[in-house]
């Protein structure tokens, strides 16, 4: 679906963000783009929509080269959710924010009607149909940017940072959410620094590390080498660190979700595995 | 001895149709470390503007009840006057810094304050040692990096010498490696300097190793109040949404399959401990 082949990318303050980076994501693949502050995250999911274009090398969209479409063009395919909804909101009531780029994309009205009472409904904002989207809470907002992005019914959808700020409940939501928009086929690309969420998520992980991929695999398998998290400043999940610190006891070390380490620990207890 | 004391504190914001706090009555002692938190629109930031005078001062709407704050009543003294004994830190330092460079930064706090000069040059050389940002003194805030811009965020209000510093999810735009530094910088200045610190996070498996006292919100009331082990192990905390550390969700789960284990972690230290007798055992 997403094909970047050997990109690299210079901000025109010189800041070299991405250097070389190649990456085959898969039509219904979801994935977690981690790293620290500043390794490029951000610069290579805005080159996957055509914000920003390569330097060197390129990248394909549904094998369409992202030079020769525009972005327009690329973000009937292509939603992308901001970080910060703020960035994204400018409408004075939710349904309009909604409404604007299915206008946009010419959908008919009869149509649009539809798709904007089918996003509202889905995102729990129908009560706030008629409200300005900046009387909501910051939790509220987003999922406004959510809604305004998956009522197009992009074939991928982006997510910068989607966990921040939210709760705990608004995160299982996302998650939930997450995994309905994967069943149905719908490639997911998310960025995070939220470990103990990707650990519940257990997508497949590509680590960044300045302007490179540094790792690449399963969530369990990235996130429970301390090698590989600590050269790249993730904190390892904290059921993981607590396997870490068992290990000379025989325990297994690639333990991310808390289900499995309950499981694991009764057969070490009561002695069923020998 | 008590340093924030409310009695049956409520808030209204001017237009809003109900309260954002209720009948709130909370006592915070000196040198607490405490973790304020609930879900999204519980009323956890209202509350924290009620600790530096913003509310009622600069907010207006109504404010009932009792409200005691380094022993001055809020409702009596002015925000510059609270300000100096509660400092707040926002979740994004951006939003907080604008001089050109971080030792300017850091003085402007004092300067409005009128500090004589020595005096200002001693509190900004202490406030960039503890906050360990002393090489970044000449450095413009907006060329730094998320974690460095916090620390002078933080720099800036500790160079006050504030009592109580309160932190508003100050780690939220840091990976994991940058908001541990965050909150062992908030910890030294709890536990070396003795600032009662207030702080407000969702992310507890990170932040509630460092905490001595946990109060949780719902719907604008104190839901839960006390000790971090008897607050993440209750009930209650479950069914309000609050997201526990892993480690005590793994106690919970083993002891509901009927294993018991003496004491309740807050961390991967106590928890991995705790495993380590049992399986020895």
């Amino acid at each position: 679906m997403i094909e970047v082949r050997e990109v690299y990318f210079t901000y025109s303050t010189g800041v070299e963000a991405l250097k070389g980076v190649s990456l085959y994501i898969r039509n219904g693949e979801f994935v977690a783009i981690m790293g620290q502050n500043g390794a490029g995250k951000t610069t290579l999911v805005k080159q996957f929509n055509g914000l920003l274009k390569p330097i060197k090398g390129k990248v394909l969209v549904d094998g369409v080269n992202t030079r020769d479409i525009s972005v327009a063009q690329l973000a009937r395919k292509v939603g992308f959710v901001f970080q910060n909804p703020d960035h994204q909101l400018f409408s004075e009531t939710v349904e309009e924010e909604i409404a604007f780029a299915l206008r946009n994309f010419g959908f008919k009205e009869n149509t649009l009607k539809r798709r904007v009472t089918w996003a509202l409904n889905l995102l729990g904002l129908t009560e706030y149909r008629k409200t300005s989207p900046f009387m909501l809470s910051g939790g509220e907002r987003k999922r406004v940017a959510l809604a305004s992005v998956l009522a197009w019914n992009p074939k991928v959808v982006i997510l910068d940072e989607p966990t921040i700020g939210q709760d705990h409940r608004q995160k299982e939501i996302l998650r939930q959410f997450i995994v309905q928009l994967n069943a149905q086929g719908k490639t997911v690309v998310i960025v995070t620094h939220d470990v103990e969420f990707v650990a519940e998520c257990s997508p497949r992980v590509v680590l960044m590390m300045q302007g490179q991929i540094v790792a690449d695999g399963d969530a369990k398998k990235i996130l429970t080498d301390p090698n590989i998290a600590l050269r790249a400043s993730i904190v390892p999940p904290q059921v993981t660190q607590i396997f870490l610190r068992l290990v000379d006891l025989g325990l297994p070390t690639d333990v991310i979700d808390v289900s499995e380490a309950t499981k694991i620990l009764l057969e070490y207890l009561e002695g069923g595995k020998r | 001895m008590a340093i924030i004391e409310t009695k049956n504190l409520s808030y209204t914001y001017p237009g809003a149709t109900k309260p954002s706090i209720r009948d709130v009555s909370l006592t915070i002692e000196k040198g607490e470390f405490v973790i304020l938190t609930g879900p999204s629109g519980c009323g956890k930031t209202t509350l924290c503007r009620c600790f530096n005078g913003l509310i009622p001062h600069f907010y207006a709407g109504q404010l009932e009840g009792d409200l005691t704050v380094a022993g001055l009543k809020v409702t009596e003294h002015p925000i510059y006057e609270m300000a100096q004994r509660v400092g707040l830190v926002f979740q994004n330092p951006e939003n907080q810094l604008f001089a050109l460079s971080v030792e300017k930064d850091v003085a402007f706090g004092l300067e409005n304050l009128g500090v004589l000069r020595d005096e200002m040059r001693k509190r900004v050389d202490w406030a960039l040692q503890m906050t360990g940002i002393e090489e970044l003194r000449e450095r413009a805030p907006h060329e730094l990096s998320g974690g460095q811009q916090q620390r002078v965020a933080i720099a800036c209000v500790l160079a006050m010498q504030p009592d109580i510093m309160v932190f508003d999810e100050p780690t939220s735009f840091l990976d994991p490696l940058g908001a541990q530094k965050i909150f062992e910088v908030i910890n030294d200045l709890n536990k070396k300097l003795g600032v009662t610190v207030i702080l407000v996070e969702h992310r507890l498996d990170l932040a509630s190793k460092y905490a001595d006292h946990v109060v949780i919100m719902d719907e604008g009331k104190i839901a839960l109040n006390g000790k971090p082990r008897e607050i993440f192990n209750s009930e209650t905390a479950r069914l309000i949404g609050v997201g526990i550390p892993k480690a005590t969700r793994l106690w919970q789960l083993l002891q509901e399959n009927g294993i018991k284990l003496e004491g309740v972690p807050t961390s991967s230290e106590e928890a991995a401990q705790l495993l380590r007798g049992a399986l020895k055992a």
